[in-house]
């Protein structure tokens, strides 16, 4: 008799749940370096959610130009500021996208860039601060047109 | 290769305030990922870093990768806490690099 019994019902049903989740945890397509540079810059550390604001329209229409905003929440003196915030593309052909660098002297943890996205995509922001923590956001934008000159 | 860079800041602040600079180089910023009518891939040439410091120390930098548009805007803040003189600073792949300044006085 092949029949599963309750015991193996919730294994099998376990198995799926984690097989399904999993690669959602490490972000749908790892098909570009995406995770790769994050490890990079933030050395395997894991990066807290929060402190950082994107701004980012959730539908582009042009991916070739899409505004891109940040604010880091964060004092900027001399003892505590934002170091360093780093940009990903997680469906572009090259993940890379720009690496800020603050100083107390900017005075505010904040920039405006125009990126390119050749596909529906996240964009991924990881912030490094003074005292070595990470905050890392995403934001996912829908492409209409790429914006890699295909 | 880039025409003058355009940069907007105020001509004065009051000491400790924080001002916004926008900055914009004319750069066609190619990606590397373009073919040409041939389908041979078109060599990557872009601006790869940018500097702006002020009277000699770091302001904001950043290093761009081939996912940023052409003609490269970049906006962040400064604080003033004296007067003096902001060089920026675009770095081009093939070297060159293209340099500006600006003067900002105290408010009495």
């Amino acid at each position: 008799m092949g029949a599963i019994n309750r015991r193996q019902a919730f294994l099998l049903g376990g198995g799926f749940v984690a097989l399904t989740v999993l690669p959602m945890a490490a972000n749908a397509e790892p098909s570009n370096d995406a995770a790769e540079l994050i490890k990079k810059f933030t050395g395997g550390k894991e990066a807290a959610k929060g402190k950082i604001t994107l701004d980012l329209p959730e539908i582009a229409e042009n991916g070739n130009t899409v505004p891109l905003a940040l604010t880091v929440e964060s004092p900027m003196t001399a003892e505590n500021y934002v170091k360093e915030v780093l940009f990903v593309a997680d469906g572009n052909p090259n993940a890379g996208v720009a690496t800020l660098m603050f100083t107390p002297m900017s005075g505010k943890a904040e920039a405006s860039i125009r990126i390119r996205l050749a596909q529906t995509q996240n964009v991924i922001a990881v912030a490094k601060m003074s005292d070595g923590s990470l905050f890392t956001e995403r934001k996912t934008v829908k492409v209409t047109i790429g914006g890699c000159g295909g | 290769m880039a025409d003058k860079p355009r940069i907007k800041l105020p001509k004065e602040a009051k000491k400790g305030e924080i001002i916004q600079i926008k900055t914009l180089v004319s750069h066609l910023m190619e990606s590397g990922q373009r073919k040409d009518a041939q389908g041979k891939p078109i060599a990557r040439k872009i601006i790869n870093k940018f500097t702006c410091e002020f009277n000699g120390r770091p302001v904001f930098s950043c290093a761009l990768e081939p996912a940023i548009s052409a003609n490269p805007y970049i906006q962040f803040d400064a604080r003033i806490d004296e007067e003096g003189t902001f060089k920026f600073a675009w770095t081009d792949d093939d070297g060159s690099v293209v340099t500006a300044e600006e003067k900002i006085a105290l408010k009495a």
